[in-house]
């Protein structure tokens, strides 16, 4: 097995104007490791649809990137609330955001749904009250 | 199209990026919601919208976007330009309505892509 690039961010969910730092961070590094511009393209997408999601509904959390030869696979933890209802959740346009959240360009219901699009594999564990944790990868 | 040619149909002011303004795009995406230009934005590089937050450049960023055009007269404030230039993305504020401002860009050829 080859060598593995960790990448690990505290996201703040009390600043939404900070909201997609992280996934720039990681975009600008893909794009130092010489990967794939349309790879980049998808996983920058899919983690800052998941960094916004873990700012207005999570209250923020922590995300890992990794990077290895043969794909990168992002983990997304936070201590939110938890989805009841994954099914719906990954409805487009089923949204539970706030008015306000709308009123900033988010929650029309499409980041999970996103997520998914642009990544090769994604899974979801949630527990309602505890957090969720959401992993993603998408292949080389 | 180039950057230059946009801003002179929309009678734009161009807000930062003026050494861009010959970079060249085909496509453009209009939307307010910045979950349907995620979801839908696909190979167009301008983005034209009414929502004014820096995670319209941030969005930007992620699609690789090289201009946002700013509708209805809207005007990014110091700490999203900021973050446009250190983005490298050019971007233009016109009077004109979403509507109108699609319809001039049409008529000169630019093109919807998803």
């Amino acid at each position: 097995m080859g060598d593995q690039l960790i990448f690990t961010y505290d996201i703040d969910g009390s600043d939404f104007t900070r909201a997609g730092e992280a996934s720039s961070s990681v975009k600008n590094k893909l794009k130092m490791l010489g990967v794939n511009s349309e790879i980049i393209r998808r996983v920058a997408i899919a983690m800052y649809e998941g960094e916004i999601n873990m700012v207005i509904h999570a209250d923020g959390g922590q995300i890992t990137v990794t990077v290895s030869d043969d794909d990168i696979v992002m983990v997304l933890a936070d201590r939110g609330p938890g989805i009841p209802d994954i099914g719906k959740a990954m409805q487009e346009g089923y949204s539970t955001a706030r008015p306000e959240v709308r009123s900033l360009g988010f929650g029309a219901g499409m980041g999970l749904p996103n997520m998914k699009r642009y990544t090769d594999q994604m899974e979801i564990d949630t527990v309602v009250g505890k957090g969720t944790t959401i992993t993603m990868k998408v292949a080389f | 199209m180039t950057i230059r040619e946009m801003q002179k149909i929309l009678d734009a002011q161009f807000l930062y990026g003026e050494e861009l303004e010959d970079v060249d795009a085909e496509f453009v995406f209009s939307a307010d919601m910045m979950s349907d230009v995620l979801a839908y934005c696909g190979k167009c590089s301008v983005l034209m919208t009414g929502l004014c937050n820096p995670q319209v450049v941030r969005t930007a960023e992620m699609l690789d976007i090289v201009c946002i055009i700013f509708v209805r007269g809207k005007m990014p404030d110091e700490h999203m330009l900021a973050l446009a230039m250190e983005k490298g993305i050019a971007i233009l504020a016109t009077e004109h309505y979403m509507f109108t401002a699609c319809g001039l860009l049409y008529e000169h050829g630019l093109r919807g892509g998803a």
